[in-house]
Order: structure tokens, then C-alpha cells, then sequence
């Protein structure tokens, strides 16, 4: 369910590295924590964001979460579809979903991020916790 | 308006009460128009008419309001008497909304405040003329004062959400006036969003403080928050939980030694009025809500009122102008130089303002009773619900009471279901989702004006739904099933929103 | 106590199912020092003959009998009885918010309605559920401007209500906001060559007042153009909304923060009354307040909800786009009701029936020697006249007439004294213009 060659930050985001180029995301979980997305504000191509800054956020009809940045770089593309269609993200939060996509400060700081099976484990491990 | 449920759809045996709404279908008053129709006519003119683009100017007139509608009296009439019909209502039964203080709205409060020379008074005729209104406004800050013992007041706040930002207005004025405005101010988790939200239009940052374990602000932890950036401290008291803050003294003097403020947000009023007062325990500066507290009518959002009520040492710095009494007359004066301004044109809504005053004429020194009716009310409630339902704070509470869906969650069953279930057995929902502290809140206020068969009304509802949830959780998660519109689509309504009637 | 609905044995019942003895240990939770001993010392309960008494002793306290000449942002205008049969119902005035969709449809279709007809009098696109009043609106208009711009300057024409100016200054010290006013020519309205390029080029905001406080119609599209070059937006408030009858509707402006107690609301010694902020689709997420929106049940029936909520305090709390909970939903009402009782053409001929008086009272006045109408621009239902002495000191012959007159508007313009602000709408009497202008000259007669 969560691609092998994602990378995953707490926040429930996921970045897809390809050379000097990110995607980024939210995840599954993610999603369907939200429920229902009504509205996905996004930055401006051109921005520049820091890791763990917020660059945007996701709303549902009673809720809104903040987007936080896996990883640092400048905005080279947003993802215009999501304007017309939020709901995209509930459907396909990995794939045509994407949010942004950034030229890498750092292409190594994503390693320091979950890979698929950790991130699997970590929302197991919250679902736990919430039912305890 | 007895409804005819069949014996499958019908709520179990248990007492029903249910309002069907009259399922007639009413379309919008611009469907219903037509060109020619009038509602209303005026007396035809007494001085000469005149060419409207002749005085004004041809570019400054307009065509014609396309759209508007063009209906009879009697289309009004029913149009309206019809859509509400489909409203409940406190006349209808009872709001167990919880923080809203849902009480009847006396009938002379209605009125008096139509009353022609008080209807008719225009804010800006002379004090001379104007004495009645002036002493109206003299005389409920009083009233307001003794119950809260404060030392001065403004009336001119249009709702809590502006107290609030005027309380803190306040504060900041005093404290920019001894050197430092400060930086920050301390919100519970479990406050009103509100709070935080007017702490950032006056200017400070919010810092959010939890709750401790038992849902009270954390009193042991609170002198490592209070630092000589903060400016004061909101509390709500009783809590959002609707329990009592026992430490209240020592939480007012350790914001007191740093100099900072104990601002009270006043929305739980109802379990106080006549028993304790709010200047006593240590509070600077506290707004009311008038359309909780104070019997004033919700009519569907609003109008309120939030009167704030501070210290002597706060004073100065209230918004102008104020009502002043001076050799028997009344006045308003705006000469104060260290007022924080005006916080709205006027005085502030004076039909509201008016309305509150005959409801404590009313009341009197009786107002204890109702506080008392409104806490025993509460813990009636409490004690046969407990059984049922998740208490996930078990200290006394006083007026209000919160549980959770921990226990109905186990079969899919959450608040928002319940809430939509005790619709089909004609009540309005409690409070939802709020506070935050609480995850599956269900947050219940009776008031005082509940009779105790509304009482064991509600309770039988609330056991017959908490039963469903074991034995049928299908027809609680898909209430209600009784009303003439089942649930909206709110989804769609927030990603394409269609705010306004197209032709 | 007639509000309680409890008997003594019914509460006994109660605290014996609670398992208590008396009312006061479910008290004991507030601590013993905190707990008053005696009741509070207020006068003593009223019956409602006696509550009645004593208001009507305030409103004969009052001006009974006068005839007043104020407007100044509060009009009075004729309101139909129907208004108050329908607003005076249990299902809309005890209602509550309507959260809980399926059992408020009366007061979301209203809702809709008035956001419906705000629009198509303002011809702006979307319009909210209300704000506290005009002067509050405009404030909250200011403050999304400054939110879509990104820019903190706020330039606003001195002709706009001073009140509602305070106002934005009250909010605006605390916020970063920098306020700076501009002046009026001598047709009374905004300055627009007070405007330059620099100025304009940092402003989120024109904000200007039309009809203004001088009662003068500003020329809404040129200061929508002159805004818009330096990427500035314009800030039109109304306080006279049956203006709007016959006045060219403010579409050029970005933001209308109207005031709408015209619209068969009582001036009510100064509220409640009810704020509403238009504006195009494009910003409604930066729109404060409340909003109705249109949708569809699971079996396809049209019913309204409240919409976008997440701009609001409930849910983004100190990120919201306001404080605002409570708002004026009944004013709203009153207003939807009246709007439509008067319709299309009774709105106009409303309109029209203002004009006319205002013509005929301006016509009578400057006859007086003396007395000259101090602007030369268009006016709806107000006008600014130049007196040959203090106004305050004509005002307190006037009283003597029973005649509550001009405001004298020396002490909110320094550099306008012995002017006066003369309302005339279309519940006056020829008989009393002609009484205020006989008075008036009688008494400019007699020297000082």
C-alpha cells in the first residue's frame, strides 16, 4: 500500500526523490483521517520551503491540517488538478494526488526519513494508541 | 403538529416526543415572484416628486434590481410562516446545548423593548432627550455589576466574541501605559475558539496551555507559564467541562505577583449568578453573554450582547463612551484620554441590552434560584446518564455536563449519531465535538428552564439511543429518520459552494 | 417564579434521586469563602404589569412628541407590521444556530435568501450571514483586504462615518495596521487627487463611505479604477441601504460592508442591528462570518447548510478569519422579510419618495437667508447646510419646538463648524419641514 520508493515524514507526508527533483504528498492515512477533502491550499511556484515548516494545508468539512515540509527546496510546481478536484487526495493521495513539486536543497535529507515498512509500523503503532 | 410514525420507523415505546416537521415543500421567495406583485405600499408623496437622473446624475442611477422579488402580503406570510415550521425552537422543547445556556426568552423582554419612545430613539439625540435610554443602560450595569461584582462596566460589546477582544484591549492598554503591552496570553486547551481567536485581533500571540488530568487548568505547572511576557490568563469558569476551577484564588495570584491579568470568559455564568461572584475569586476584567446568561433571544445566530466587566484598576482604559450620572441626569461621556476607543458605532445593542434588564427586573435577588434549578438540572441529568455514557472527568460538575462516545464507539457509533438520533425523538442534539479536551464529546446543558418531565424526557431518550448503539447501531448512524431532509450533503456544499440564488 | 418550571416537590424529588438533602451541596464544589451568604442586593423581583410600567416610564423619559431630523448612519424608515408577526415567531426568534442542519431549514433558507438579496443589491457576487453592524463590518473588510493584498496601509476618505473610523482605529492600533485619511473637495466627496501613486502602491485598502456621512454619493468606479492601478482594493461601506433602491450598485468596488438597518429594523437608541460584507467569489475564503450554502440530501432534496466553516473560530481558532460567533441572524430576518414585502419596485419608489423629500426640505431650507447647503455633490437622503450661527445654539431653540434638529457635525470636523447634517426620509411629514424651516427662520430673525 505505501510505495517502496517513498520516503515518510511523522506528519503523514511522503516525498518521492528523483534526482534533484521532489514530489510530495499526504499519505493514505493521512486522508482518510481527514475524511472527505473539500480544499487543499498550496504555496506559490517560486516559494522556497524549510523542513518542517508548514506550506500549506488540507480541509475537510470540519477540519483543517497543516502541511508540513519533509524536506527543504523551492516550489517549481503545484498541482493545479486539486483546485478543481480535492477530492483526488481521498482517491489517490499517493499517485495523482501529488501537492508540490520542489528542487531539493538537500537530496540527502530525505534519508533521514521513514521508509515504507517503518512508516508502516509508526501508524500501526498510532493506531494502537488510539483504541487503547 | 402530532406526528403519525409507523410502527417500524417509530422510536421504541419509551416516552416520544418527536416534532415531525410539516413536510410541505416551500420554494425560495424568488421562485415564487412574479412581475407586478407588491407586499407593501407607501402613502403617496406630499411634496413634489422629482426626476431621480435629474438631481443625481444619470450615472449614479441604476437600472432596475434584477432578481429582486416581486410578491404579495399574504406570499410573505407563508413563505415565512412556513420555513419556520421547519425550525425547532426553545418555545418547541428543550436545546440540551451545551455552553449556549438555551433558556425561554420571556415575552415581555419582546415587548418593552417595542415600546415606541424606545423603539424609536435614535442614538444620537441629546442626552435631554434621551434620559429613559440612558438610565436603561445606568441601570443594568448595575444589576450586572452586583451580580458579578465588578467595579465598572461597558455595555457597548455586540457579543462575547468582542468582550472578549475588549477585555483584552483593555489589558493591553494598561500594561502598554506602564512600559510593556507583553507578548502573549495563556488559553486553556479546553477553551472556546473563540478566545483564541480574539487574542490574535488584539494583537497577542496565543499560547495554548493543557489541562491536567482531571480537566482543570494545571495550577502546579501554571508559574512556569506565566513569565513577564504574558499578559494574562483566559479562563473559563466552571470550566468547559462545566466543573468549578477550585484553585481559581491561587491561579489569580499567581498571575497577580507577575503582574499579569485573570480575564474570565463569562459564557458559564448560568451556575454562578447569585451564588458566587466573579470579583470575589480573583478576576481583573470577564464579559457576560446576554444571550445565554441573560435570557436574551438567540433568533437563529443572534443579536447578543457582551458587556465587560472589570476592576477598578482597569477602568480607565474603557471603551467610550460611558454612562455617567450626574446630579440626577444621565449622560454619555466620551471624554476619557485613556480609553482603548470605541469598539463599535453608538452604545452598543441596546434591544438586547434592554431585554437582559427586564429579565433581571424579573428575577431580582431570585436570580439564585435559577442558577440553582439550572445546576440541580444538570446533575439529575448527570446521575441517570452515567451509567450509559463515557464521564471521562469525574469531578462535580455544576450546570453542564460532558460525556463521551468511548462507549458506543465500540459498535461504529460516535457523537455526531447520537446527536442526529435524539432529533428523531424530538430534541434538538447536544453540543458536539467541543471541547477539545474531550475526543466524542457530547456536551449537555439543561438550563433552569426544563421542567423535570423534559428532564426524564431526555433522559429516556438518551438510555433508548445508548441501547440502540448496542442493539441496532445501523438506525443511529444513519439518523435521523424523521425529518423532512435527512442529512445534507456538506461535502459538496464546501467544495463547490453555491452561496446565492441564481435567476 | 413564573420562568421556573418546577414545583417544591418535584425539586425534592430530584435532589432525593440525586441523593442529596438540599439545593446547596451541589454547590459545594465553589469553595465555602466564595459562596455569598445573603442574596444579592438587587431590588426586588418584578410582575410583568410592573416590569411594563417601568419601561414605559423610561420611553416617556424620552423624546415623545418631537420630530427629529437625525440620520448619521441610523434612518428611520417605514416598516410593516408583517415584519415583526413573522420575526416575533417562536421557531425563528428562540431558534438556535442552525449547526444541526435538518431541523433549521427556516432559518438556512432565510439565510440564503438574505445573502441572495445583499448581492443583488450590492452586485457583488457572494455576501456572509452578517456582521455586528456597519461600522464592524467595515473594519472586517478592511482586515480581508489586508489579507489578500499582503499590504498593511489603509487609506480612508474622512468623508466615511466617524464613528466607523474609530472603529477601525480601535482595531487597527493593535494589528500593525497603518491607517491614513484623506480629505473631501468641495462637492463633499472623497479627494481622489489626495491619492498618489506612491500611496497607492503600499495601500491593501481605499476605503470610502457612499452616500457618505455628508449624505453624498462618491463616484464609486473612478476610486475603483484609481485603487486597482496601484493594486490597492476599494472598500465601499453603505450605512443608507435604501440607496441602493435607486443608486447605481457599488460593483466596482472589491468589498461592500453595508449597514442594513434601513431595511425595516428600528433605530433602537443605536443596535442591535445588522452588518453584512459582500464581495467576489474569488475571496469568499477570506470572508468573515457565517455563510449559507445551497445542497442535496442522500435522496436528492434541496436543503442549505452552514458552509466553509473552516474560515471560522470554531474550527480555526486563532488562524480564523475573525472572532465572530454570534452574529445578527433575527436583524438579518427582519431585513429579508421587509426586502421582500417591499419588492422590486416598492424598494425603488421607497428610494425615489426619499430623493423627493430630501429635494423639497433642501429647497425650503436655503431660502432662509443665511442658510446654504455647504457641498455641491449629488445627496440621497442627507445634506451638510451652512448656518449663520452655531448649530448647537439653534438646536436648543429648536428643542423648545419639539424639533430635534441638525447634527452639528463642528465637533467630528473641526473646519466644519456652523454646519448641520439634515436627515429627510420619506416618513416625514410636509408639515414638519415646513414647521423646521419656519422655526429656523424665526429664529435666525432674531439676533444674537
Amino acid at each position: 500500500m505505501y510505495p517502496g520508493d517513498y520516503r515518510y515524514s511523522k506528519d503523514h507526508e511522503w516525498v518521492k526523490i528523483d534526482g534533484a527533483i521532489g514530489t510530495i504528498g499526504i499519505t493514505d492515512y493521512a486522508q482518510h483521517e481527514l475524511g472527505d477533502v473539500v480544499f487543499v491550499e498550496l504555496p506559490k511556484v517560486g516559494a522556497r520551503m524549510k523542513r518542517g515548516e508548514t506550506f500549506g494545508s488540507v480541509e475537510s468539512v470540519k477540519a483543517v491540517s497543516d502541511i508540513f515540509a519533509p524536506v527543504s527546496g523551492e516550489v517549481t510546481e503545484i498541482n493545479a488538478a486539486l483546485g478543481d478536484a480535492p477530492e483526488k487526495i481521498n482517491q489517490d493521495p499517493h499517485g495523482a494526488a501529488w501537492l508540490v513539486r520542489l528542487k531539493l536543497a538537500d537530496p540527502q535529507e530525505a534519508s533521514s526519513l521513514m521508509d515504507a515498512q517503518a512508516y508502516e509500523s509508526y501508524i500501526a503503532g498510532k493506531a494502537q494508541e488510539q483504541s487503547a | 403538529m402530532s406526528p403519525k410514525l409507523t410502527e417500524t420507523e417509530a422510536p421504541p415505546a419509551a416516552l416520544r416526543k418527536a416534532g415531525l416537521q410539516v413536510s410541505q415543500d416551500e420554494a425560495l421567495i424568488f421562485e415564487r415572484s412574479a412581475s407586478g406583485k407588491r407586499g407593501m405600499e407607501l402613502p403617496p408623496l406630499d411634496v413634489p416628486a422629482v426626476n431621480a437622473a435629474g438631481v443625481l446624475g444619470d450615472n449614479f442611477v441604476r437600472d432596475g434590481i434584477n432578481g429582486f422579488p416581486e410578491v404579495s402580503e399574504i406570499e410573505v406570510i407563508r413563505h415565512f410562516t412556513r420555513l419556520s415550521r421547519w425550525n425547532y425552537a426553545i418555545d418547541l422543547g428543550m436545546y440540551p446545548l451545551g455552553s449556549c445556556t438555551m433558556k425561554y426568552n420571556p415575552r415581555v423582554n419582546e415587548y418593552v423593548a417595542r415600546l415606541e419612545g424606545l423603539a424609536s430613539a435614535h442614538p444620537m439625540q441629546p442626552a435631554a432627550v434621551a434620559q429613559g435610554c440612558l438610565r436603561i443602560l445606568y441601570d443594568l450595569e448595575k444589576a450586572l455589576l452586583a451580580i458579578t461584582g465588578m467595579d465598572a462596566a461597558t455595555l457597548q460589546p455586540a457579543a462575547g466574541a468582542q468582550g472578549e477582544l475588549t477585555g483584552l484591549l483593555m489589558i493591553r492598554a494598561y500594561l502598554a501605559s506602564h512600559g510593556n503591552p507583553r507578548q502573549k496570553v495563556l488559553i486553556p486547551d479546553s477553551a472556546h475558539g473563540t478566545n483564541p481567536a480574539s487574542v490574535v485581533i488584539s494583537g497577542y500571540q496565543v499560547q495554548n496551555i493543557k489541562s491536567d488530568s482531571r480537566g482543570q487548568i494545571d495550577t502546579d505547572h501554571l508559574r512556569e507559564f506565566v513569565t513577564e511576557d504574558v499578559a494574562a490568563l483566559m479562563v473559563t469558569n466552571p470550566s468547559t467541562l462545566g466543573v468549578f476551577e477550585r484553585r481559581i484564588a491561587e491561579i489569580a495570584d499567581i498571575l497577580h505577583e507577575r503582574g499579569a491579568f485573570l480575564y474570565m470568559d463569562g459564557a458559564n455564568m448560568n451556575a454562578l449568578a447569585g451564588i458566587a461572584r466573579p470579583g470575589d475569586f480573583g478576576v481583573d476584567v470577564m464579559h457576560l453573554n446576554l444571550h445565554k446568561t441573560f435570557s436574551t433571544p438567540h433568533g437563529g445566530g443572534g443579536p447578543g450582547a457582551g458587556p465587560v466587566l472589570c476592576k477598578k484598576v482597569l477602568e480607565p482604559f474603557l471603551p467610550v463612551p460611558i454612562v455617567i450620572r450626574k446630579e440626577g441626569r444621565f449622560a454619555l461621556d466620551s471624554n476619557r484620554p485613556q480609553s482603548v476607543g470605541r469598539v463599535r458605532a453608538y452604545c452598543g445593542n441596546f434591544g438586547v441590552l434592554l431585554r437582559a434588564l427586564a429579565y433581571t427586573l424579573a428575577y431580582g435577588p431570585g436570580i439564585r434560584q435559577a442558577t440553582q434549578d439550572a445546576v440541580l438540572n444538570a446533575i439529575y441529568i448527570r446521575k441517570h446518564l452515567e451509567e450509559y455514557f463515557d464521564l471521562p472527568y469525574d469531578l462535580p460538575s455544576l450546570h453542564e455536563v460532558v460525556f463521551s462516545d468511548a462507549r458506543q464507539k465500540r459498535n461504529g457509533v460516535n457523537t455526531m449519531d447520537i446527536a442526529k438520533r435524539l432529533i428523531d425523538y424530538g430534541f434538538h442534539p447536544y453540543t458536539t465535538a467541543f471541547p477539545l479536551i474531550v475526543p466524542g464529546a457530547m456536551m449537555i446543558e439543561p438550563t433552569e428552564s426544563e421542567s423535570k418531565q423534559e428532564c426524564d424526557s431526555f433522559i429516556d431518550a438518551m438510555r433508548s439511543i445508548a441501547q440502540e448503539a448496542e442493539t441496532n447501531p445501523e438506525i443511529v448512524k444513519t439518523a435521523p429518520h424523521h425529518t423532512r431532509v435527512g442529512r445534507l450533503d456538506e461535502v459538496a456544499a464546501a467544495r463547490k459552494p453555491v452561496l446565492r440564488w441564481k435567476p | 417564579m413564573r420562568y421556573l418550571p418546577k414545583s417544591p416537590s418535584e425539586r425534592q424529588e430530584m435532589l432525593d434521586a440525586i441523593g442529596v438533602r438540599s439545593i446547596e451541596e451541589l454547590f459545594e464544589t465553589v469553595p465555602a469563602k466564595f459562596r455569598l451568604r445573603e442574596p444579592l442586593p438587587l431590588p426586588r423581583a418584578l410582575s410583568e404589569p410592573e416590569i411594563i410600567e417601568y419601561f414605559k416610564a423610561r420611553a416617556m423619559e424620552n423624546a415623545p412628541g418631537y420630530t427629529c431630523f437625525l440620520g448619521a448612519g441610523v434612518y428611520d424608515h417605514y416598516r410593516s407590521v408583517v415584519t415583526d408577526a413573522m420575526v416575533q415567531r417562536g421557531e425563528f426568534l428562540t431558534s438556535y444556530t442552525p449547526y444541526q442542519a435538518e431541523i433549521s431549514q427556516g432559518t438556512l433558507t432565510a439565510i440564503f435568501e438574505f445573502q441572495t438579496l445583499m448581492c443583488q443589491l450590492t452586485g457583488q457576487e457572494v455576501a456572509n450571514a452578517s456582521m455586528y453592524d456597519g461600522s464592524t463590518a467595515l473594519t472586517e473588510a478592511v482586515l480581508m483586504a489586508e489579507r489578500l493584498s499582503g499590504r498593511h496601509k489603509v487609506l480612508i476618505a474622512r468623508s466615511v462615518h466617524p464613528e466607523y473610523r474609530q472603529v477601525l482605529g480601535t482595531y487597527g492600533r493593535n494589528l500593525g495596521l497603518e491607517i491614513e485619511e484623506f480629505g473631501y473637495t468641495g462637492s463633499g466627496q472623497a479627494d481622489a487627487n489626495a491619492l498618489g501613486k506612491e500611496k497607492l502602491a503600499q495601500a491593501a485598502a481605499v476605503v470610502v463611505q457612499s452616500p457618505n456621512f455628508f449624505g453624498v454619493l462618491e463616484n464609486i468606479s473612478e476610486l475603483a479604477d484609481l485603487a486597482h492601478q496601484g493594486g490597492a482594493l476599494l472598500v465601499d461601506t453603505i450605512a443608507e441601504a435604501v440607496s441602493l433602491g435607486i443608486v447605481k450598485p457599488p460593483s466596482d468596488a472589491d468589498i461592500v460592508a453595508m449597514e442594513g438597518q434601513s431595511f425595516g429594523i428600528a433605530p433602537s437608541y443605536g443596535g442591535p442591528f445588522v452588518g453584512v460584507i459582500a464581495s467576489r467569489e474569488k475571496y469568499v475564503r477570506q470572508m468573515p462570518g457565517r455563510l449559507a450554502g445551497q445542497t442535496t440530501d442522500a435522496n436528492g432534496h434541496r436543503g442549505f447548510v452552514l458552509t466553509l466553516a473552516t474560515r471560522e473560530q470554531h474550527i480555526r481558532r486563532e488562524k480564523a478569519t475573525s472572532n465572530i460567533c454570534t452574529n445578527e441572524a433575527l436583524f438579518a430576518l427582519v431585513a429579508t422579510v421587509h426586502l421582500c414585502l417591499l419588492g422590486k419596485e416598492g424598494l425603488r419608489e421607497m428610494a425615489e419618495q426619499n430623493v423627493a423629500k430630501a429635494q423639497f426640505a433642501l429647497s425650503e431650507l436655503e431660502k432662509i437667508p443665511g442658510v446654504r447647503r455647504a457641498f455641491t455633490g449629488p445627496v440621497f437622503n442627507e445634506f451638510v447646510l451652512e448656518f449663520p450661527r452655531s448649530v448647537k445654539l439653534i438646536n436648543a431653540q429648536l428643542m423648545r419646538e419639539k424639533i430635534i434638529g441638525p447634527l452639528a457635525i463642528g465637533t467630528h470636523y473641526p473646519e466644519l463648524t456652523k454646519r448641520g447634517l439634515v436627515c429627510v426620509t420619506e416618513t416625514m411629514p410636509r408639515t414638519e419641514i415646513d414647521r423646521l424651516a419656519a422655526a429656523v427662520r424665526r429664529l435666525l430673525e432674531v439676533p444674537l
